[in-house]
Protein backbone atom coordinates (compact mmCIF):
# COMPACT_ATOMS: atom_id res chain seq x y z
CA UNK A 1 0.00 0.00 0.00
CA UNK A 2 3.09 2.52 0.92
CA UNK A 3 4.40 1.88 -2.19
CA UNK A 4 1.13 2.58 -4.26
CA UNK A 5 0.59 6.10 -2.24
CA UNK A 6 4.68 6.60 -2.67
CA UNK A 7 3.99 6.31 -6.93
CA UNK A 8 0.40 8.47 -6.81
CA UNK A 9 -0.14 12.17 -5.73
CA UNK A 10 -2.26 11.28 -3.01
CA UNK A 11 -2.49 14.44 -1.22
CA UNK A 12 -2.28 16.53 -4.70
CA UNK A 13 -5.23 14.85 -5.95
CA UNK A 14 -7.21 15.98 -2.18
CA UNK A 15 -5.83 19.20 -3.22
CA UNK A 16 -7.64 19.48 -6.67
CA UNK A 17 -10.34 18.09 -4.21
CA UNK A 18 -10.27 21.03 -2.41
CA UNK A 19 -9.95 23.73 -4.52
CA UNK A 20 -12.84 22.88 -6.72
CA UNK A 21 -14.96 22.22 -3.74
CA UNK A 22 -13.67 26.00 -2.55
CA UNK A 23 -14.16 27.66 -5.76
CA UNK A 24 -17.36 25.94 -6.49
CA UNK A 25 -18.71 26.84 -3.35
CA UNK A 26 -18.04 30.75 -3.52
CA UNK A 27 -19.46 30.48 -7.42
CA UNK A 28 -22.74 28.77 -5.91
CA UNK A 29 -22.63 31.19 -2.70
CA UNK A 30 -22.84 34.19 -5.51
CA UNK A 31 -25.06 32.47 -7.94
CA UNK A 32 -27.68 30.73 -4.87
CA UNK A 33 -28.03 34.52 -3.51
CA UNK A 34 -28.89 36.23 -6.76
CA UNK A 35 -31.60 33.35 -7.62
CA UNK A 36 -32.72 33.59 -4.12
CA UNK A 37 -32.77 37.69 -4.53
CA UNK A 38 -35.16 36.68 -7.85
CA UNK A 39 -37.65 34.42 -6.07
CA UNK A 40 -38.55 36.64 -3.53
CA UNK A 41 -38.39 40.25 -5.48
CA UNK A 42 -42.06 41.68 -5.99
CA UNK A 43 -41.63 41.33 -9.63
CA UNK A 44 -43.19 38.24 -11.09
CA UNK A 45 -41.45 37.82 -13.75
CA UNK A 46 -38.05 37.37 -11.98
CA UNK A 47 -39.64 35.15 -9.51
CA UNK A 48 -40.78 32.83 -12.51
CA UNK A 49 -37.19 33.25 -13.65
CA UNK A 50 -35.89 31.93 -9.99
CA UNK A 51 -38.43 29.23 -9.89
CA UNK A 52 -37.29 27.89 -13.34
CA UNK A 53 -33.50 27.97 -12.70
CA UNK A 54 -34.11 26.31 -9.50
CA UNK A 55 -36.46 23.40 -11.01
CA UNK A 56 -33.63 22.88 -13.73
CA UNK A 57 -30.77 22.58 -12.15
CA UNK A 58 -32.24 20.63 -9.19
CA UNK A 59 -33.86 18.37 -11.06
CA UNK A 60 -30.81 17.17 -13.56
CA UNK A 61 -28.39 14.78 -12.15
CA UNK A 62 -25.13 16.56 -11.85
CA UNK A 63 -22.89 13.79 -13.73
CA UNK A 64 -25.18 14.98 -17.18
CA UNK A 65 -24.36 18.31 -16.29
CA UNK A 66 -20.81 17.53 -16.24
CA UNK A 67 -20.63 15.18 -19.01
CA UNK A 68 -22.46 18.26 -21.23
CA UNK A 69 -19.70 20.69 -20.45
CA UNK A 70 -16.77 19.10 -21.97
CA UNK A 71 -19.24 17.14 -24.54
CA UNK A 72 -21.33 19.29 -25.35
CA UNK A 73 -20.42 22.72 -24.54
CA UNK A 74 -16.72 22.40 -24.84
CA UNK A 75 -16.56 19.96 -27.98
CA UNK A 76 -19.96 20.54 -29.85
CA UNK A 77 -20.44 24.25 -29.14
CA UNK A 78 -16.84 24.71 -29.19
CA UNK A 79 -17.32 26.45 -25.77
CA UNK A 80 -13.74 25.94 -24.09
CA UNK A 81 -12.38 28.36 -21.71
CA UNK A 82 -8.99 26.94 -21.89
CA UNK A 83 -7.05 25.86 -25.05
CA UNK A 84 -5.20 23.37 -22.00
CA UNK A 85 -7.39 20.15 -21.76
CA UNK A 86 -6.65 19.61 -18.21
CA UNK A 87 -7.76 23.70 -17.25
CA UNK A 88 -10.57 23.47 -19.49
CA UNK A 89 -11.66 20.58 -17.39
CA UNK A 90 -11.11 22.29 -14.27
CA UNK A 91 -13.09 25.62 -15.14
CA UNK A 92 -15.59 23.56 -16.37
CA UNK A 93 -16.09 21.79 -13.11
CA UNK A 94 -15.84 24.71 -10.95
CA UNK A 95 -18.89 25.97 -13.39
CA UNK A 96 -21.24 22.79 -13.43
CA UNK A 97 -20.85 22.75 -9.62
CA UNK A 98 -21.56 25.96 -8.98
CA UNK A 99 -24.52 26.71 -11.22
CA UNK A 100 -25.73 23.30 -9.92
CA UNK A 101 -25.45 23.56 -6.03
CA UNK A 102 -26.77 27.45 -6.69
CA UNK A 103 -29.93 25.68 -6.48
CA UNK A 104 -29.95 24.22 -3.25
CA UNK A 105 -27.89 27.29 -2.28
CA UNK A 106 -30.88 29.17 -3.07
CA UNK A 107 -33.38 27.06 -1.42
CA UNK A 108 -31.66 27.14 1.82
CA UNK A 109 -31.65 31.09 1.85
CA UNK A 110 -35.08 31.02 1.05
CA UNK A 111 -35.90 28.87 3.99
CA UNK A 112 -34.08 31.51 5.96
CA UNK A 113 -35.98 34.45 4.44
CA UNK A 114 -38.71 32.07 6.07
CA UNK A 115 -38.03 32.35 9.34
CA UNK A 116 -38.10 36.12 9.55
CA UNK A 117 -41.30 37.11 10.42
CA UNK A 118 -43.33 38.77 7.73
CA UNK A 119 -43.79 41.80 9.73
CA UNK A 120 -40.15 42.82 9.67
CA UNK A 121 -40.28 43.58 6.21
CA UNK A 122 -43.19 45.77 6.53
CA UNK A 123 -41.43 47.60 8.89
CA UNK A 124 -38.31 47.97 6.68
CA UNK A 125 -40.82 49.74 4.44
CA UNK A 126 -42.39 51.85 6.23
CA UNK A 127 -39.39 53.27 7.00
CA UNK A 128 -38.36 54.41 3.81
CA UNK A 129 -36.09 51.45 2.77
CA UNK A 130 -36.33 50.82 -0.86
CA UNK A 131 -36.25 46.82 -1.65
CA UNK A 132 -32.72 46.45 -2.06
CA UNK A 133 -32.26 47.95 1.37
CA UNK A 134 -34.67 46.07 3.19
CA UNK A 135 -32.88 42.92 1.29
CA UNK A 136 -29.37 44.08 2.33
CA UNK A 137 -30.36 45.74 5.78
CA UNK A 138 -32.97 43.22 7.02
CA UNK A 139 -33.56 40.34 4.96
CA UNK A 140 -30.30 38.78 3.63
CA UNK A 141 -28.24 39.30 7.30
CA UNK A 142 -31.24 37.20 8.92
CA UNK A 143 -31.92 34.51 6.24
CA UNK A 144 -27.64 33.76 5.97
CA UNK A 145 -28.08 33.80 9.94
CA UNK A 146 -31.25 31.13 10.03
CA UNK A 147 -30.13 29.26 6.74
CA UNK A 148 -26.45 28.32 8.43
CA UNK A 149 -27.26 24.67 9.04
CA UNK A 150 -28.82 24.01 5.74
CA UNK A 151 -25.90 25.74 3.52
CA UNK A 152 -23.11 23.78 5.75
CA UNK A 153 -25.37 20.64 4.41
CA UNK A 154 -25.23 21.95 1.32
CA UNK A 155 -21.65 22.89 1.36
CA UNK A 156 -20.87 18.67 2.61
CA UNK A 157 -23.04 17.46 -0.35
CA UNK A 158 -20.84 19.75 -2.63
CA UNK A 159 -17.44 18.60 -1.33
CA UNK A 160 -18.34 15.08 -2.03
CA UNK A 161 -20.22 15.68 -5.37
CA UNK A 162 -17.19 17.01 -6.52
CA UNK A 163 -16.07 13.51 -7.16
CA UNK A 164 -18.36 13.90 -9.84
CA UNK A 165 -15.82 15.99 -11.91
CA UNK A 166 -14.39 12.41 -12.15
CA UNK A 167 -16.19 11.50 -15.53
CA UNK A 168 -14.71 14.17 -16.94
CA UNK A 169 -11.35 13.53 -16.32
CA UNK A 170 -10.40 15.88 -13.94
CA UNK A 171 -7.16 14.83 -11.53
CA UNK A 172 -9.30 15.04 -7.99
CA UNK A 173 -9.64 12.17 -5.41
CA UNK A 174 -12.04 10.13 -7.23
CA UNK A 175 -10.01 10.14 -10.43
CA UNK A 176 -7.30 9.25 -8.63
CA UNK A 177 -8.83 6.56 -6.94
CA UNK A 178 -10.42 4.74 -10.45
CA UNK A 179 -6.67 4.87 -11.64
CA UNK A 180 -5.32 3.26 -8.68
CA UNK A 181 -7.72 0.76 -8.60
CA UNK A 182 -7.76 0.23 -12.37
CA UNK A 183 -3.55 0.03 -12.36
CA UNK A 184 -2.74 -1.08 -9.23
CA UNK A 185 -5.55 -3.08 -6.31
CA UNK A 186 -9.20 -2.78 -6.17
CA UNK A 187 -8.51 -3.36 -2.48
CA UNK A 188 -11.18 -2.35 0.38
CA UNK A 189 -8.18 -0.73 1.98
CA UNK A 190 -7.80 1.85 -1.39
CA UNK A 191 -11.56 2.63 -0.66
CA UNK A 192 -11.12 3.25 2.65
CA UNK A 193 -8.01 5.30 2.40
CA UNK A 194 -10.15 7.97 -0.05
CA UNK A 195 -13.39 7.80 2.22
CA UNK A 196 -11.72 8.55 5.35
CA UNK A 197 -10.09 11.29 3.54
CA UNK A 198 -13.40 13.17 2.32
CA UNK A 199 -14.77 12.38 6.31
CA UNK A 200 -11.18 14.74 7.11
CA UNK A 201 -12.56 17.39 4.92
CA UNK A 202 -16.11 16.95 5.74
CA UNK A 203 -16.36 16.11 9.48
CA UNK A 204 -14.75 19.52 10.39
CA UNK A 205 -17.06 21.49 7.81
CA UNK A 206 -19.74 20.02 9.85
CA UNK A 207 -19.03 21.08 13.25
CA UNK A 208 -18.03 24.08 12.07
CA UNK A 209 -21.64 25.21 10.79
CA UNK A 210 -23.38 23.60 13.76
CA UNK A 211 -21.40 25.78 16.08
CA UNK A 212 -21.95 28.92 13.88
CA UNK A 213 -26.08 28.31 13.57
CA UNK A 214 -25.90 28.10 17.27
CA UNK A 215 -24.03 30.96 17.81
CA UNK A 216 -25.35 33.40 15.19
CA UNK A 217 -28.55 32.44 15.85
CA UNK A 218 -31.39 35.13 15.94
CA UNK A 219 -32.61 35.69 19.07
CA UNK A 220 -36.80 36.01 18.53
CA UNK B 1 -58.21 77.04 5.49
CA UNK B 2 -55.40 74.66 4.76
CA UNK B 3 -55.58 71.27 2.74
CA UNK B 4 -55.71 68.38 5.55
CA UNK B 5 -52.13 66.38 5.94
CA UNK B 6 -54.13 62.87 4.75
CA UNK B 7 -57.00 63.25 2.41
CA UNK B 8 -58.51 59.97 1.80
CA UNK B 9 -61.24 59.81 -1.14
CA UNK B 10 -63.30 56.96 -2.45
CA UNK B 11 -60.88 54.57 -1.32
CA UNK B 12 -62.14 50.87 -1.94
CA UNK B 13 -60.72 47.74 -1.52
CA UNK B 14 -61.43 44.07 -1.93
CA UNK B 15 -59.86 40.63 -0.66
CA UNK B 16 -61.25 38.26 -3.20
CA UNK B 17 -64.90 38.56 -3.16
CA UNK B 18 -64.80 40.65 0.65
CA UNK B 19 -65.34 44.38 0.12
CA UNK B 20 -62.94 45.38 2.85
CA UNK B 21 -63.01 49.29 2.17
CA UNK B 22 -66.40 50.75 1.22
CA UNK B 23 -66.23 54.20 -0.76
CA UNK B 24 -64.06 55.17 2.41
CA UNK B 25 -63.64 59.36 2.69
CA UNK B 26 -62.30 60.84 5.45
CA UNK B 27 -59.56 63.61 5.56
CA UNK B 28 -56.87 64.46 8.60
CA UNK B 29 -55.89 68.10 9.45
CA UNK B 30 -52.04 68.73 10.85
CA UNK B 31 -51.56 67.63 14.62
CA UNK B 32 -55.50 65.61 14.51
CA UNK B 33 -55.10 62.42 16.14
CA UNK B 34 -57.91 60.06 14.90
CA UNK B 35 -59.17 56.95 16.63
CA UNK B 36 -60.39 54.21 14.65
CA UNK B 37 -62.35 51.66 16.33
CA UNK B 38 -64.71 49.22 14.84
CA UNK B 39 -66.19 45.35 15.41
CA UNK B 40 -63.32 42.65 14.21
CA UNK B 41 -63.47 42.54 10.43
CA UNK B 42 -64.43 46.00 9.82
CA UNK B 43 -61.45 47.35 7.93
CA UNK B 44 -59.88 49.63 10.31
CA UNK B 45 -56.79 47.72 10.31
CA UNK B 46 -56.99 47.45 6.48
CA UNK B 47 -57.51 51.20 5.98
CA UNK B 48 -54.69 51.95 8.55
CA UNK B 49 -52.43 50.11 6.57
CA UNK B 50 -53.37 51.20 3.34
CA UNK B 51 -52.36 54.91 4.42
CA UNK B 52 -48.80 53.99 3.64
CA UNK B 53 -49.54 51.45 0.81
CA UNK B 54 -48.72 48.27 2.96
CA UNK B 55 -52.31 47.34 1.92
CA UNK B 56 -52.80 48.40 -2.38
CA UNK B 57 -56.46 49.06 -3.48
CA UNK B 58 -58.62 49.40 -6.50
CA UNK B 59 -60.18 53.02 -7.08
CA UNK B 60 -59.76 56.32 -4.93
CA UNK B 61 -56.97 57.94 -3.98
CA UNK B 62 -54.77 58.79 -0.69
CA UNK B 63 -53.23 62.24 -0.13
CA UNK B 64 -50.17 62.78 1.99
CA UNK B 65 -49.60 66.21 2.47
CA UNK B 66 -50.18 67.14 -1.21
CA UNK B 67 -48.81 64.16 -2.40
CA UNK B 68 -50.71 61.47 -4.05
CA UNK B 69 -49.96 58.01 -2.89
CA UNK B 70 -47.35 57.30 -5.91
CA UNK B 71 -48.04 53.14 -6.78
CA UNK B 72 -44.32 51.69 -6.51
CA UNK B 73 -40.76 52.54 -6.38
CA UNK B 74 -38.74 55.08 -4.81
CA UNK B 75 -41.03 57.76 -5.01
CA UNK B 76 -42.97 55.32 -2.84
CA UNK B 77 -40.14 54.57 -0.05
CA UNK B 78 -39.65 58.55 0.18
CA UNK B 79 -43.57 58.86 1.14
CA UNK B 80 -43.32 56.34 3.29
CA UNK B 81 -40.44 57.42 4.73
CA UNK B 82 -42.36 60.43 6.23
CA UNK B 83 -45.25 58.22 7.64
CA UNK B 84 -44.13 56.57 10.47
CA UNK B 85 -46.18 53.52 11.49
CA UNK B 86 -45.96 51.12 14.73
CA UNK B 87 -47.37 47.97 14.41
CA UNK B 88 -49.04 45.14 16.49
CA UNK B 89 -45.93 42.71 16.95
CA UNK B 90 -43.76 45.67 17.13
CA UNK B 91 -41.65 44.51 14.45
CA UNK B 92 -38.40 45.50 15.57
CA UNK B 93 -35.33 44.01 13.30
CA UNK B 94 -34.59 41.61 15.17
CA UNK B 95 -30.65 41.47 14.18
CA UNK B 96 -30.01 44.56 15.14
CA UNK B 97 -29.35 46.67 18.48
CA UNK B 98 -31.63 48.48 19.84
CA UNK B 99 -29.80 51.94 18.82
CA UNK B 100 -29.07 50.15 15.14
CA UNK B 101 -32.79 49.90 15.01
CA UNK B 102 -33.64 53.40 15.52
CA UNK B 103 -30.94 54.68 13.67
CA UNK B 104 -31.21 52.28 10.26
CA UNK B 105 -33.91 54.82 8.66
CA UNK B 106 -31.93 58.03 9.41
CA UNK B 107 -28.80 56.46 8.19
CA UNK B 108 -30.13 54.57 4.76
CA UNK B 109 -33.11 56.58 3.93
CA UNK B 110 -32.29 60.17 5.23
CA UNK B 111 -28.46 59.98 4.62
CA UNK B 112 -27.92 61.37 8.05
CA UNK B 113 -23.66 60.67 9.41
CA UNK B 114 -23.77 57.93 12.01
CA UNK B 115 -22.69 60.08 14.92
CA UNK B 116 -25.58 62.46 14.63
CA UNK B 117 -27.98 59.68 13.96
CA UNK B 118 -27.12 57.89 17.17
CA UNK B 119 -27.15 61.20 19.34
CA UNK B 120 -30.74 61.61 18.23
CA UNK B 121 -31.86 58.03 18.73
CA UNK B 122 -30.35 58.22 22.33
CA UNK B 123 -32.34 61.59 22.55
CA UNK B 124 -35.75 59.57 20.92
CA UNK B 125 -35.01 56.64 23.56
CA UNK B 126 -34.38 58.71 26.80
CA UNK B 127 -38.16 60.40 25.33
CA UNK B 128 -39.50 56.96 25.31
CA UNK B 129 -37.59 55.93 28.27
CA UNK B 130 -35.41 53.03 27.09
CA UNK B 131 -31.81 54.50 26.70
CA UNK B 132 -30.39 51.98 28.74
CA UNK B 133 -31.27 49.31 26.48
CA UNK B 134 -29.50 50.86 23.86
CA UNK B 135 -27.25 48.22 23.50
CA UNK B 136 -29.27 45.44 23.83
CA UNK B 137 -31.14 43.38 20.76
CA UNK B 138 -34.72 43.05 21.03
CA UNK B 139 -35.48 39.63 21.94
CA UNK B 140 -33.89 40.94 25.09
CA UNK B 141 -37.01 43.49 26.05
CA UNK B 142 -40.22 42.75 26.94
CA UNK B 143 -42.92 43.49 24.38
CA UNK B 144 -43.77 47.35 26.17
CA UNK B 145 -40.27 47.96 25.92
CA UNK B 146 -39.95 47.05 22.37
CA UNK B 147 -43.39 48.72 21.06
CA UNK B 148 -41.48 52.02 23.00
CA UNK B 149 -38.29 51.28 20.70
CA UNK B 150 -40.88 50.74 18.07
CA UNK B 151 -42.34 54.27 18.45
CA UNK B 152 -38.68 55.76 18.89
CA UNK B 153 -37.84 53.98 15.42
CA UNK B 154 -40.76 56.06 13.76
CA UNK B 155 -40.08 59.03 15.42
CA UNK B 156 -36.62 59.36 14.07
CA UNK B 157 -37.39 59.73 11.22
CA UNK B 158 -39.42 62.90 11.61
CA UNK B 159 -42.77 61.83 10.11
CA UNK B 160 -45.57 64.07 9.43
CA UNK B 161 -48.26 61.73 10.24
CA UNK B 162 -47.85 58.26 12.70
CA UNK B 163 -49.93 55.18 12.18
CA UNK B 164 -50.43 53.01 14.83
CA UNK B 165 -51.94 49.73 14.13
CA UNK B 166 -53.59 48.33 17.43
CA UNK B 167 -50.21 49.00 19.37
CA UNK B 168 -51.32 47.95 22.58
CA UNK B 169 -53.09 44.49 21.43
CA UNK B 170 -50.15 42.07 22.09
CA UNK B 171 -48.75 43.66 24.99
CA UNK B 172 -49.32 42.38 28.78
CA UNK B 173 -51.92 44.11 30.73
CA UNK B 174 -49.15 45.98 33.03
CA UNK B 175 -47.37 47.17 29.59
CA UNK B 176 -49.90 48.90 28.09
CA UNK B 177 -49.90 51.95 30.07
CA UNK B 178 -46.26 52.89 29.58
CA UNK B 179 -47.44 52.62 25.56
CA UNK B 180 -50.03 54.77 25.99
CA UNK B 181 -48.29 57.49 28.07
CA UNK B 182 -45.89 57.70 24.99
CA UNK B 183 -48.32 58.14 22.79
CA UNK B 184 -50.04 60.91 25.12
CA UNK B 185 -47.51 62.84 25.08
CA UNK B 186 -46.77 62.72 21.28
CA UNK B 187 -50.68 63.74 20.80
CA UNK B 188 -49.79 66.85 23.38
CA UNK B 189 -46.95 67.82 21.33
CA UNK B 190 -49.00 67.95 18.70
CA UNK B 191 -48.36 64.86 16.44
CA UNK B 192 -51.13 64.17 13.28
CA UNK B 193 -51.42 60.14 14.39
CA UNK B 194 -54.27 57.82 13.22
CA UNK B 195 -54.64 54.81 15.64
CA UNK B 196 -56.61 51.36 15.62
CA UNK B 197 -57.34 50.73 19.32
CA UNK B 198 -59.90 49.51 21.77
CA UNK B 199 -58.63 51.78 24.52
CA UNK B 200 -61.34 53.80 25.38
CA UNK B 201 -59.04 55.83 28.29
CA UNK B 202 -56.55 56.93 24.98
CA UNK B 203 -59.41 58.19 23.26
CA UNK B 204 -60.98 60.32 25.52
CA UNK B 205 -57.10 61.72 26.60
CA UNK B 206 -55.77 62.25 23.94
CA UNK B 207 -58.60 61.78 20.57
CA UNK B 208 -60.22 64.63 18.59
CA UNK B 209 -62.05 62.42 16.93
CA UNK B 210 -63.34 59.06 16.95
CA UNK B 211 -64.15 57.16 13.41
CA UNK B 212 -65.85 54.19 13.55
CA UNK B 213 -66.12 51.18 11.15
CA UNK B 214 -68.43 48.68 10.72
CA UNK B 215 -68.32 45.99 7.41
CA UNK B 216 -66.14 48.43 5.35
CA UNK B 217 -67.81 51.62 6.02
CA UNK B 218 -67.21 54.42 8.09
CA UNK B 219 -70.70 54.81 10.24
CA UNK B 220 -69.85 57.07 12.54
CA UNK B 221 -67.28 60.04 12.92
CA UNK B 222 -67.36 61.74 16.10
CA UNK B 223 -66.04 63.90 19.48
CA UNK B 224 -64.48 60.93 21.75
CA UNK B 225 -66.43 62.38 24.55
CA UNK B 226 -70.02 61.94 22.40
CA UNK B 227 -69.11 59.07 20.10
CA UNK B 228 -68.79 57.01 23.74
CA UNK B 229 -72.01 58.67 26.09
CA UNK B 230 -74.44 59.33 22.84
CA UNK B 231 -73.29 57.08 19.85
CA UNK B 232 -76.00 57.95 17.33
CA UNK B 233 -75.81 54.96 15.04
CA UNK B 234 -77.53 51.87 15.99
CA UNK B 235 -74.23 49.42 14.85
CA UNK B 236 -72.40 51.98 17.55
CA UNK B 237 -74.97 51.12 20.30
CA UNK B 238 -74.54 47.34 19.91
CA UNK B 239 -71.15 47.80 19.32
CA UNK B 240 -70.53 49.83 22.80
CA UNK B 241 -72.84 47.81 24.47
CA UNK B 242 -70.66 44.93 24.14
CA UNK B 243 -67.31 46.65 25.15
CA UNK B 244 -68.53 48.36 27.67
CA UNK B 245 -70.31 46.24 29.77
CA UNK B 246 -67.38 44.39 31.29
Amino acid sequence: MADILARYDFLGAFWLTIQLSFWSALGALVIGTVVAILRVSPVPVLRLLGTAYVNTFRNTPLTLLMVFSILGASYVLGLEISDNVTTNIFYWAIIVLSVYHAAFVCEALRSGVNTIPAGQAEAARSIGLTFSQSLTEVLLPQAFRGAIAPLGSTLIALIKNSTVAAVIGAAEAAGLMAVIIENETGSVLVFFLFAVGFVILTLPVGILFTSLSRRLAVKR
Amino acid sequence: MSEPLVVIEGVNKHFGDLHVLKDINLSIDKGEVVILIGPSGSGKSTLCRTINRLETFESGSITIDGKTLPDEGKELANLRADVGMVFQSFNLFAHKTILENVTLGPIKVRKTPKAEAEKKAMELLGRVGVAHQAEKYPAQLSGGQQQRVAIARSLAMNPKVMLFDEPTSALDPEMVQEVLDVMVGLAKDGMTMIVVTHEMGFARKAADNVVFLADGEIVETNTPSEFFSNPTSARAKDFLSKILTH
